[in-house]
């Protein structure tokens, strides 16, 4: 008997993911540019995280025929964004076969309190986090993939990094803890204890968690990974810099061989602008804030 | 001691690492052509075949790997590996490393919430198999040399041709080792017979 919509089944879409970029498109062309870069899956949008920002009003779920359009013209996973506890947007992308939906604090959310109870879903769906509060609580709600929130839209990968580094020394400190001391640990963090002791056990979350929110280079990919990311998202990082189809490729190569630094210095060479970026003390809506 | 590789160009590969190790053999990460020259098996993970083709191609393991198989030496293609090793994929023949004599059809169950897991019995390896479907390929058609050990609805989804081994699944997600043991066991039985 096939059962479907399992954790097994969900959570390995996402290791399938592993060590690869994952781009947001906002057409067939551009979809069929990142398949041919080499990306893993795409996120189809209405405007990647740039446009939302500078646009401003209320970002929703995308129009359908551009997801079904995207869905169209490759054969790689297609993931599409809903709002933050908007069940309706995810069932409607869920009844169309998206392959994974991101329940983005990039978009406006729905709910301010309460995020989906996304473990009733066949689909699987990805999550933003800043630290191991977040990242456990999304699990327990059934996320089966996890990225940092960074600031999305920016350019700037300080927030990134931020969360990545916040994650990863959670998990270093838990690990050297002593199992009485795991409860208050779970109570100061918020997070579901169970969860907590499996982390402690293996030394990692039970998800992949990718890198998300800010990567405009190759070199920002690789350092991500370096941090420890399983694979990285670009958002406006490659149709918002001088040469797309360029960029897309460096990324892809950067992310694999995220070590071998003559490689990227090789890549990165003459390859025109990145997308222009923004300080962080300049940026005024902070979407990261959105959800905790 | 026997040493399988494992493609990590993109895709699953810290899991088939530690299922190696559970089956008694040493693993190791291969990132450039020249590391396979150091093992005696390789297997080709599951991930994105189109995005694994690419950095195929461009690291130049395309000519590497086929000499590798063409010398004897074992190949264990999962998931998107299956599709790597097929002679013939979607009716074209366009393939990629083209080693196995079958047809395969891409994400053949359909999209991701089509993806299953189910119990399989694998002919001579295992019975009541935890097999995990992801987005997966199957086998629509082998040659007289491959031989099928399991099907699901009629499709063939493990294969074996001599040295070469395919399956639809992904035998690393779960912690039922008996088809990554099968191919393990596979190896050091080419080692004995290479060495001879």
């Amino acid at each position: 008997m096939a059962r479907t919509g399992t954790n097994v089944v969900k959570r390995g879409m996402a290791e399938m993911q592993k060590g690869g970029v994952i781009m947001d498109v906002v057409n067939a062309e551009q979809a069929k540019i990142a398949e041919e870069a080499g990306a893993v899956a795409v996120m189809a949008l209405e405007r990647v995280p740039s446009d939302i920002r500078a646009a401003g009003g209320v970002a929703r779920m995308a129009d359908p025929t551009i997801v079904e359009e995207v869905m169209n013209a490759v054969s790689i996973p297609v993931m599409a964004k809903a709002r933050i506890g908007h069940i309706a947007e995810a069932r409607v992308l869920e009844s169309m076969g998206v392959d994974y939906i991101d329940e983005s604090e990039v978009l406006t959310p729905a709910d301010e309190v309460f995020h989906i109870k996304k473990d009733g879903y066949t689909v699987p769906f990805v999550c933003g986090c800043r630290n191991i509060g977040e990242a456990t609580r999304r699990i327990a709600e059934g996320a089966s993939m996890l990225r940092t929130k960074g600031e999305p839209g920016t350019g700037n990968i300080v927030e990134a990094v931020r969360h990545m580094r916040e994650v990863q020394s959670q998990i270093r400190r838990l690990q050297s803890m002593d199992e009485d001391e795991v409860m208050v640990y779970a109570k100061e963090n918020g997070a579901p204890y169970d969860l907590l002791l499996e982390i402690r056990e293996e030394g990692r979350l039970p998800v992949v968690n990718f890198a998300a929110g800010g990567i405009a280079t190759p070199a920002d990919a690789a350092l991500m990974m370096q941090l420890g990311a399983d694979g990285v998202f670009v958002g406006s990082g490659i149709f918002k810099s001088d040469r797309p189809k360029e960029f897309a490729r460096a990324i892809v190569e950067a992310t694999t061989h995220y070590d071998d630094y003559k490689l990227i210095a090789e890549i990165s060479k003459g390859l025109g602008t990145a997308m222009k970026g923004e300080e962080m003390n300049e940026t005024t809506d902070r979407m990261q804030e959105r959800s905790e | 001691m026997t040493t399988i590789g494992v493609l990590a160009l993109q895709g699953a590969f810290r899991e088939h690492i530690r299922s190696v190790e559970a089956s008694g053999a040493t693993a190791v990460i291969i990132k450039r052509k020249e590391q396979l020259e150091t093992i005696d098996g390789l297997i080709i993970p599951g991930g994105e075949s189109t995005t694994m083709r690419r950095l195929i191609d461009q690291y130049g393991f395309l000519e590497p790997i086929r000499a590798f198989a063409n010398a004897g030496k074992p190949v264990f293609g999962t998931c998107a590996g299956l599709i790597l090793l097929a002679g013939e994929i979607d009716g074209s023949h366009d393939a990629h490393l083209g080693l196995m004599d079958m047809s395969v059809r891409r994400n053949a169950f359909g999209r991701q919430r089509d993806s299953f897991e189910t119990d399989l019995d694998i002919k001579g390896v295992a019975d009541g198999y935890n097999a995990v479907f992801i987005r997966a390929p199957y086998i629509e058609r082998v040659g007289e040399n491959t031989e099928v050990l399991a099907t699901y609805d009629d499709h063939i989804v493990v294969a074996q041709e001599g040295h070469l081994l395919a399956c639809s699944f992904h035998p690393e997600l779960t912690k039922d080792h008996r088809l990554t043991a099968h191919f393990v066991s596979m190896v050091e039985n080419s080692k004995r017979t290479l060495a001879s």
